[in-house]
């Protein structure tokens, strides 16, 4: 075990009525490390993440981030602890632009209140002007510095992606979960991706953990994997291991994926 | 358009409208000054509503419940105790209802203020239903409020209500009330506050991961959304003079919710100008159920017709135009400079 | 209270509970397969009584014509107002359709004022429903025991159709998962219609028996019994046919019991149920026997 895990989950179970879509997943990420959660379809993988950002609670086991038991916090409480994460069916704030997506980002760490705001204190003023900024430059990030105007649900596909993560950047975490982030992408995107995400890791010294179907990326760039399936981990390791592990294998038989790698 | 250009063009506008007021004050008959005042009550209610259904996304339907309650407050505070002496015949007013006197703005101040006391402690419970369901339950809340009005005769002089309520509200200060509610949501809805408001009615989901508490946010915005109705209500009281609990039915939150769907919900921009078109319609329309007399000869009314009319236009706002007039598009002065120079431009100067 | 008006009490509140209970079938069903409170359904039930009265006073039909007429042309409108004002909306975010239903509700109540006038009517009561019955110390109006009985038979007829016919199947399927049932081929437009069809029906049959109960008729007389009986479907589970039923006669029954021994809080009538609304929907929204519905993230 990493002596320096930011997250770690022992025991963590979810049953839903009579389904037990996870089971037993106890996992410990090391401090600035990228790493991967693997597994077929319905393994249980947005489960995870689910649990880990407090939207579900566990029916067993624990979340420790930085030490501390998180397990049960309700999500808003999460991320100001410094969790913060994408979703697998994009969920932006659609009628609202670009800009302000990410300005609501910016919102958990802001310090004037709606009444600043109603009687135009110029501490109100300067903090949004300086939100505005902020929020810009994560646009800058994320290549949608010019789509700032334009309302989020009139994106293409792959631009509403990067709008997810620079949303989740504005809200300063130490750990970032992204679910399928390269949903979608063609090869050129794929290897632009994982520049990506490694350039984010250094220059917002963040921990990464990822949802991926796509091999190329998660052997490309993940240090260390998890592989789920029917909610059990039955593999977890460096990504050498991974690929030649027979369980694994044997979990992805059918799904053409496998072959990319 | 400068924040700086912005607020003088606010600012001139205002300064028009109070000429237009004090104009209107000396050359309108009193049905069009009742008008006028209309408006400007309906516009603060629109807003109310819209702050907590468009902006927020809270379906509530107790909006007629904050407006009792602003409604009582204010006018117990503005009759005179010789007044309220006269008034309660069904049982004696409590002693601090008997006494309780307070100057026209403090006593709007004060109904607002109640009517939010109530917005919070009625959110608390009922503003983590989803949807419809807390369509519903704020429904019963309303209706929860007329029964206390009818029950509580020593308070509310029950069933027989106020008559006389001192008409202090007269254009200046409703309008003054409207530009004042106009400020406070502008200002809200351009400020992140705003944008989160607005994010808590596009995903909720997605807000929480965000780190915002929305439960919080939800309570604030109906907490100021009860405010502005319970305003709206002091105001109604003072204007018509008399208030019963027969005056405080869902009929009143529908008109409401009526401009707010017509306007767009979303749209403050829309609420104001539905807040006009309706009023000047619901009065149109009723002459339809008054007789009209031709000479000696009289065309008889047809009483329940304007509701007909009105609630067929709500269905068809509803099927055909559901974004209602402006969506959630808003005026601003750039646009408006936008299209004088696209008119300018093309007449060659 | 002696034991004699115990009992009479509990027939009240027996009869008002079913007449509940017919509504909030309605109620119940249409949420079951639509997710949409029918705010229109309160004025289906007015209806249901209004077109008995136009039937006796102005066509001269024989009472037994009217009533049964009354009921086909109301259980008619219940399908035109689904097909008019919230088919059309199945695919828009629910609310709207709601509204929809708001503006119809509107719309109905104010074309019966415009078309009968906002003063109450009389309404016709047959001799036979008006000399007391005695048993033993009781005396009941044969009315008292007419509605639940009546509305028992009602109710068996409509379990035999949701739970021993092809279109009940279909109800049952639809309300479990709307979106499989159109891909197994089940003819789901025509099958909500009947819904909305037997429920305006009961819904119609309750108004013309409260209408003898209550012998009064005015436009507006659907709100209050119609936002209660709601209230009972709630209470009851929405979505389940039995909780409708056990929840509709446990609020007459309430109702009639709590002014009975606190007479004091008479004028309090209606606000029990909205406040029984409110505690339910914080305590169990799903009601007495209603299922969860998950939601997804």
């Amino acid at each position: 075990m990493a002596s320096d895990a930011v997250l770690e989950t022992q025991g963590l179970t979810m049953r839903f009525g009579g389904l037990t879509a996870v089971k037993n997943f106890s996992a410990a990420i090391p401090r600035g490390s990228i790493v991967g959660l693997i597994g077929p379809n319905g393994a249980g993988k947005t489960t995870c993440f689910n649990m880990i950002t407090g939207f579900y609670k566990p029916s067993e086991g624990q979340v420790l981030f930085n030490g501390a038991d998180i397990t049960g916090t309700p999500p808003h409480r999460v991320c100001r602890s410094g969790i913060a994460r994408t979703f697998q069916n994009i969920r932006l704030f659609g009628n609202e632009t670009v800009l302000e997506n990410v300005m609501i980002g910016c919102h958990l760490r802001q310090k004037t209140g709606w009444w600043q705001a109603v009687l135009c204190l110029p501490s109100n003023r300067r903090e949004e002007r300086a939100i505005a900024e902020r929020s810009r430059e994560l646009l800058k990030v994320v290549g949608l510095q010019e789509l700032a105007g334009e309302q989020a649900n009139s994106l293409p596909y792959g631009a509403q992606r990067r709008l997810e993560i620079a949303r989740a950047l504005a809200t300063r975490p130490a750990f970032l979960l992204l679910d399928e982030p390269a949903a979608g992408m063609n090869p050129n995107e794929t290897q632009e991706l994982m520049g990506f995400i490694r350039e984010i890791r250094r220059s917002f010294d963040l921990t990464i953990l990822l949802i991926e179907h796509d091999m190329k990326v998660v052997m490309g760039i993940c240090e260390h994997i998890w592989v789920l399936d029917y909610g059990e981990m039955i593999a977890a390791g460096p990504p050498e291991a991974i690929q030649s592990d027979p369980k694994v294998i044997k979990a992805y038989l059918g799904e053409e994926a496998l072959t990319h790698a | 358009m400068g924040a700086k250009t912005n607020a003088v063009l606010n600012i001139l506008a205002a300064a028009v409208l109070g000429l237009f007021l004090w104009w209107a004050e000396g050359h309108l008959d009193g049905y069009m000054i009742q008008i006028l005042n209309l408006i400007a009550v309906n516009i603060i209610l629109a807003l109310s509503l819209n702050l907590i259904y468009g902006f927020t996304g809270l379906f509530s339907l107790g909006h007629a419940g904050f407006m009792a309650i602003g409604a009582y407050v204010c006018s117990i505070l503005i009759l005179a105790p010789e007044q309220k002496e006269m008034l309660f015949i069904l049982e004696p007013a409590y002693d601090w209802v008997q006494s309780a006197q307070a100057p026209f703005f403090v006593a709007v101040m004060a109904g607002g203020l109640t009517a939010a006391l109530f917005g919070v402690l009625v959110g608390i419970p009922l503003l983590r239903l989803g949807d419809d369901y807390l369509g519903m339950a704020t429904l019963g809340f309303a209706e929860i409020v007329r029964v206390l009005a009818i029950n509580l005769p020593r308070v509310t002089n029950g069933a027989l209500g106020f008559k006389g309520i001192p008409d202090h509200a007269n254009l200046w200060w409703n309008f003054g009330w409207c530009l004042l509610t106009l400020f406070v949501v502008i200002r809200l809805i351009r400020s992140n506050s705003g944008n989160v408001f607005k994010a808590i009615r596009d995903d909720e989901t997605a807000a929480k991961a965000m780190g915002i508490d929305v439960f919080r946010h939800k309570l604030l915005s109906f907490a100021i959304g009860a405010f502005f109705a319970g305003v709206g209500g002091a105001l109604l009281g003072s204007l018509v003079a008399t208030i019963d609990p027969k005056m405080f039915t869902f009929v009143l939150t529908f008109n409401v919710l009526m401009i707010v769907v017509t306007g767009g919900l979303g749209s403050i921009t829309g609420s104001v100008l539905a807040g006009i078109a309706i009023t000047v319609l619901l009065e149109w329309l009723r002459f339809v159920e008054n007789p009209v007399y031709f000479g000696d000869w009289e065309l008889p009314g047809i009483p329940g017709m304007r509701m007909v009319v009105f609630s067929l236009a709500l269905i068809f706002i509803i099927l055909f135009r559901r974004e209602g007039f402006m969506g959630k598009r808003e005026f601003s002065w750039g646009w408006a400079a936008g299209r004088f120079l696209k008119k300018a431009d093309r007449h060659g100067i | 209270m002696t034991g004699a008006m115990f009992v009479q009490h509990a027939l009240n509140g027996l009869t008002l509970g079913s007449l509940y209970a017919l509504i909030a079938i309605g109620y119940t069903m249409v949420y079951g397969i639509l997710r949409l409170i029918n705010f229109a359904h309160s004025e289906i039930f007015m209806l249901g009584a209004y077109f008995v009265l136009w039937g006796i006073t102005l066509l001269y039909l024989p009472w037994f014509v009217a009533i049964v007429g009354a009921i086909l042309i109301t259980a008619a409108i219940g399908i035109l107002v689904d097909r008019v004002a919230y088919r059309p909306l199945r695919d828009a975010p629910r609310i709207s359709a709601l509204i929809s239903a708001i503006g119809v509700s509107f719309f109905l109540q104010n074309l019966t004022i415009v078309a009968f006038g906002a003063i109450p009517r009389e309404v016709y009561r047959p001799a036979w429903l008006e000399n007391p019955i005695l048993m033993g110390e009781v005396r009941v109006l044969p009315l008292t025991l007419f509605v639940p009985a009546l509305s028992f038979l009602l109710m068996l007829g409509l379990v035999w159709i949701v739970y021993r016919t092809k279109p009940g199947l279909g109800m049952r399927a639809i309300s479990k998962d709307i979106e499989t049932s159109y891909i197994m081929g089940v003819p789901v437009n025509r099958i909500i219609s009947l819904t909305f069809g037997i429920g305006s029906a009961l819904a119609a049959a309750s108004g013309i028996m409260w209408a003898l109960r209550y012998p009064q008729l005015q436009p507006v007389m659907g709100s209050i019994p119609g936002f209660k009986a709601f209230i009972a479907a709630v209470f009851g589970g929405i979505g389940s046919i039995p909780g409708a039923v056990v929840g509709g006669i446990m609020l007459g029954v309430i109702e009639i019991m709590a002014v009975a021994f606190f007479p004091d809080l008479a004028g309090y009538r209606d606000a029990f149920a909205f406040i029984l609304l409110i505690v339910i929907l914080l305590i169990k929204p799903t009601g007495l026997m209603g299922a969860r519905l998950e939601d997804k993230v």
